[in-house]
């Protein structure tokens, strides 16, 4: 029952904030700083979505499953943004610069 | 002697998803693990950076330290994609120096910086890293920061 509890708050809470990271994607001005909006899903969203998940399966292999899941994807993850990042530096994407050393450009 | 502990954790890992423990399918497994050893070490991509046991003792203290900062960050990001204020983003592109003497001491601290939101890292050279971050203070953050300091000690000069 407690368990119960617990997993529903984190999978809620795993739904939010994947749901606020998108809210990012499309507030966020260019390609960069959107990424910093996706990284919130790979991260914190995921986390708490399969933390939720393995404390609905209990001590079994499932529950080993989704730590391997959790695992993998926190090694695969910033190989991929970064990669994304890489790519769009080098094919000459040009980061937005912030406000504070760009004044009245855009 | 590597090549032997990599057979080991691959066999229970191998247990461990499959779930069956009957020896047909038991048999069939040490088959399987046999064939990847063999053509691992025919291929002889051994190494300290493709296997690296040597990290296994400091792993779980990383661990924690890295799921702390990414919790933190994720929470610094979350405001500022709800924030009204419009000087919560501005991005910026910046170069740190690497602190770490070894590839895979790099490597693990850029991921690092990747894996926590708002500092993605772009580029990597011999001796520093080209960071994307978020805002000015993020990128501060990352020179004085707590991933400044902890990282060299928590990551591991093999």
């Amino acid at each position: 029952m407690v368990l119960d509890i617990l997993s529903w708050v984190c999978l809620v809470a795993g739904g939010l904030v994947g749901v606020v990271g998108a809210v990012g994607i499309h507030r966020f001005p260019d390609f960069f700083s959107r990424q910093h909006a996706t990284g919130t899903t790979d991260t914190l969203c995921a986390l708490l979505i399969l933390l939720g998940l393995g404390l609905q399966a209990g001590l079994s292999l499932a529950a080993f499953k989704v730590a391997l899941i959790f695992l993998f994807l926190f090694i695969t993850s910033p190989a991929a943004t970064h990669a994304l990042a890489s790519a769009a530096v080098h094919s000459g994407l040009d980061p937005k610069r912030g406000r504070t050393d760009s004044e009245g450009q855009s | 002697m590597m090549t032997s502990l990599y057979g080991a954790i691959l066999f229970l890992l191998w247990l461990l998803l499959s779930g069956h423990y009957d020896p047909l399918l038991m048999g069939l497994g040490i088959a399987s693990v046999g064939l990847t050893v063999y053509l691992a070490h025919r291929m002889d991509i051994f190494d300290h950076e493709s296997f690296p046991v040597q990290l296994t003792s400091r792993l779980p203290a990383f661990l924690v330290f890295i799921l702390r900062e990414i919790v933190k960050s994720n929470i610094d990001v979350l405001k500022r994609i709800l924030s009204r204020d419009p000087n919560a983003v501005s991005p910026r592109l910046e170069e740190f120096p690497l602190p770490q003497k070894t590839d895979l001491g790099r490597v693990i601290y850029a991921n690092a910086i990747t894996l926590t939101p708002g500092t993605v890292s772009v580029e990597l050279t011999k001796d520093s890293v080209i960071v994307h971050a978020l805002a000015k203070d993020i990128a501060d953050d990352l020179f004085t920061g707590e991933m400044a300091r902890a990282i060299p000690d928590k990551v591991v000069e093999p």
